[in-house]
C-alpha cells in the first residue's frame, strides 16, 4: 500500500447539550487511512455520525479531539483541496451551470479562456451539453447533481467528499448516477469518501467499504471490494456482489436495530 | 367559486381586478350624486375629475407632483444607499450586528413625523428637512430587513462555496450578496411605498409645495374635489413605481423565475 495521502488520527466529535441538556457524542475516536486513487464508501444507519467524520475531513466542522491530515498538512478550516457534494441541492440558483461549475476557478483567479476550456470538457464528461445556459432550477434533480459533481471535480481537488449525493434522487437515476461517477473515476482515478446509507450503492462503488456503528459512530468494519473493474450495473445481481451485500445487510441490521432501541 | 388555491387565469384576474375598482367608483358616484353625502364633505367623481383637470391646466400641479417624486427618490435613495451596505454588514458578521441591532430595532420605532417638528428646527422648512424625514423614516426599516435576509442565508450555499475555494470576502461579495439581491430590490420596493406616506406628513407641515401642500390648500377651500384628486394621483404614482420596479426586478433577476 502506497502512503495514504489523508490520515483521520483519532477524531471524536461531542456536541454541546442545548439548554442544559447532555453533551451528544456524535463520534468516538475513529482512526482511518485514505490511500491515494481510492474509492471509500462509508456506510452506517442514519444519525451515526458518518456525515459528521465527512463534515470534519472538509473542515466545515471541527473534531473535538484528533485531526485530520491531507498530504502532510492538518486541516484547520475548508479548502479547495477538498471538493465536496453535498446531500441537498447546493448549485448557486443564480448561476447558471456553466457558471456554477465555473465557480472554483473564478474564485482562484484561473484565466477566463482556460475556465472556458475546463467547464466544457467537465459539461461533456457529466453530460450536461445543451444545458450550460441553464438554471439550477430548470433542472431536475439528477441533472443538478451532475452539475455539483463537476463543480466539485473542475476544481481539481486533492479527494472528493461526497455526503449521500444520490439520497434524493428516485432509484433509476441514483442508479444511472452512480454509473456515471463510477465511469469518471475509473477514468481519472480521483481519491474518493463518499457516505451512504445505501448497502448496494456502497459495494458497486466502492474499492474499499467502511462500515459505522450507531450512534455514537466508530468503525465496525473495514471491507475491501475485490469486484473488477469496469464495473457495470448487471454486477449487482453476481453472486460475488450477493454474498458482500449479504454480510454487510447483517452487519448493518444490527446497528441500524441498536439505533432504534436507543432514539 | 373556486377550490381553495386554485389559480384564475390572467385574464380573469384582469377583468376581477378592474372591476373592484369600477365598483368602488359606482358606489362613490351613487353616494355622491344621488345626494346621499353632503357635497361640503365628499365631492362626487365628476367634479373630481373636472377639479383635477383645472389643478393640472391652471395651476401647475404638474410641478407639486415633480418635487414630490423627487423628494421622495432623494430621500429613499441616500436611505438605501446608507441602509443597504450597512444591512449586509451586519447580516453578514455577527459581532457588528450585536453592535448595531439593539439601536437600530429601537430607532426603526421612532415615528418620522414625530421629527417632522425637531427638523424643522434644525434643516429649516427647505428641501433638506423633507428629505431628511423620508431619511429617517426608511434607513433603519432598510437596514434591519437587509441584515435580517442576509442573516438567513442558506447555510448550505455558504459551505458549498467554502469548499470551492472562497474565503471570508469572497463568501460575502458572490454567495451572500447575490443570493439576497432579489430579496433586498423586493425590500426596496416595499419600503419605497412607505416613503411617500412620510413624505405627505413632510409636506403637510410646513411646505409651500408638492402634493401634500396642495391637499392642505385646498382644504382650506373645502375643495374636496381637489383633496381627492391629490389623494388618488398618490395612489397612481405609487401603482405605476410599484409595477416599474417589478418589471425591473424580473428583468435583473431571470433566475428566480427560471
Amino acid at each position: 500500500m502506497t502512503a495514504p495521502i489523508l490520515t483521520i488520527e483519532n477524531v471524536s466529535r461531542t456536541f454541546p447539550g442545548m439548554r442544559g441538556a447532555a453533551p451528544v457524542r456524535a463520534l468516538e475516536p475513529t482512526s482511518l487511512a485514505v490511500a491515494e486513487n481510492d474509492f471509500i464508501t462509508i456506510l452506517g444507519p442514519s444519525g451515526c455520525g458518518k456525515s459528521t467524520l465527512l463534515r470534519i475531513v472538509a473542515g466545515l466542522d471541527r473534531p473535538t479531539e484528533g485531526k485530520v491530515v491531507l498530504k502532510g498538512q492538518a486541516i484547520k478550516a475548508p479548502g479547495a483541496d477538498r471538493g465536496m457534494v453535498f446531500q441537498s441541492y447546493t448549485l448557486f440558483p443564480w448561476l447558471t451551470v456553466a457558471e456554477n461549475i465555473a465557480y472554483g476557478l473564478r474564485e482562484r483567479d484561473v484565466p477566463k479562456n482556460e475556465r472556458r476550456e475546463v467547464v466544457a470538457s467537465y459539461i461533456d464528461k457529466v453530460g450536461l451539453r445543451g444545458f450550460e445556459q441553464h438554471y439550477p432550477k430548470q433542472l431536475s434533480g439528477g441533472m443538478q447533481q451532475r452539475t455539483a459533481i463537476a463543480r466539485a471535480l473542475a476544481n481539481d481537488p486533492a479527494i472528493l467528499l461526497l455526503d449521500e449525493p444520490f439520497g434524493a434522487l428516485d432509484n433509476q437515476t441514483r442508479s444511472l448516477m452512480q454509473e456515471l461517477l463510477l465511469g469518471i473515476w475509473e477514468r481519472e482515478r480521483k481519491t474518493v469518501l463518499f457516505v451512504t446509507h445505501d448497502i448496494e450503492e456502497a459495494i458497486f462503488l466502492a474499492s474499499r467499504v467502511i462500515v459505522m456503528t450507531a450512534r455514537p459512530g466508530r468503525i465496525k468494519a473495514d471491507i475491501t471490494v475485490e469486484l473488477p473493474h469496469p464495473r457495470h450495473y448487471t454486477m449487482k445481481t453476481s453472486s460475488a456482489f450477493s454474498d458482500l451485500k449479504a454480510q454487510l445487510t447483517e452487519e448493518i441490521r444490527i446497528e441500524a436495530m441498536r439505533a432504534s432501541e436507543v432514539h | 367559486m373556486n377550490r381553495p388555491l386554485e389559480p384564475v387565469s390572467q385574464s380573469a384576474r384582469i377583468v376581477l381586478g378592474i372591476s373592484f375598482f369600477v365598483l368602488f367608483v359606482a358606489a362613490w358616484a351613487f353616494a355622491t350624486l344621488g345626494g346621499y353625502v353632503s357635497r361640503t364633505f365628499l365631492a362626487d367623481p365628476i367634479t373630481m375629475v373636472q377639479d383635477g383637470w383645472l389643478l393640472l391646466t391652471k395651476f401647475g400641479f404638474l410641478t407639486d407632483i415633480g418635487v414630490t417624486v423627487w423628494r421622495v427618490l432623494g430621500g429613499f435613495v441616500l436611505a438605501a444607499i446608507v441602509a443597504v451596505p450597512l444591512g449586509i454588514l451586519m447580516g453578514a458578521y455577527k459581532p457588528f450586528e450585536a453592535f448595531l441591532e439593539p439601536f437600530v430595532s429601537f430607532a426603526r420605532y421612532l415615528p418620522a413625523s414625530a421629527f417632522v417638528p425637531l427638523l424643522i428646527l434644525w434643516a429649516g422648512i427647505g428641501e433638506m428637512q423633507k428629505l431628511l424625514v423620508i431619511f429617517i423614516g426608511s434607513v433603519f426599516q432598510i437596514i434591519l430587513m437587509v441584515a435580517v435576509a442576509v442573516g438567513n442565508t442558506r447555510r448550505d450555499l455558504v459551505e458549498a462555496a467554502y469548499t470551492l475555494g472562497s474565503k471570508d470576502r469572497g463568501v460575502v461579495r458572490r454567495v451572500l450578496i447575490p443570493a439576497n439581491a432579489p430579496e433586498i430590490a423586493e425590500i426596496l420596493r416595499l419600503v419605497l411605498g412607505w416613503a411617500w406616506t412620510y413624505v405627505i406628513v413632510a409636506e403637510l407641515i410646513g411646505s409651500s409645495s408638492g402634493i401634500g401642500h396642495m391637499i392642505i390648500d385646498s382644504q382650506a377651500l373645502l375643495a374636496t374635489g381637489q383633496m381627492i384628486f391629490g389623494i388618488i394621483v398618490i395612489g397612481i404614482i405609487g401603482l405605476i413605481s410599484d409595477f416599474m420596479f417589478k418589471a425591473l426586478n424580473r428583468s435583473l433577476f431571470p433566475w428566480r423565475l427560471a
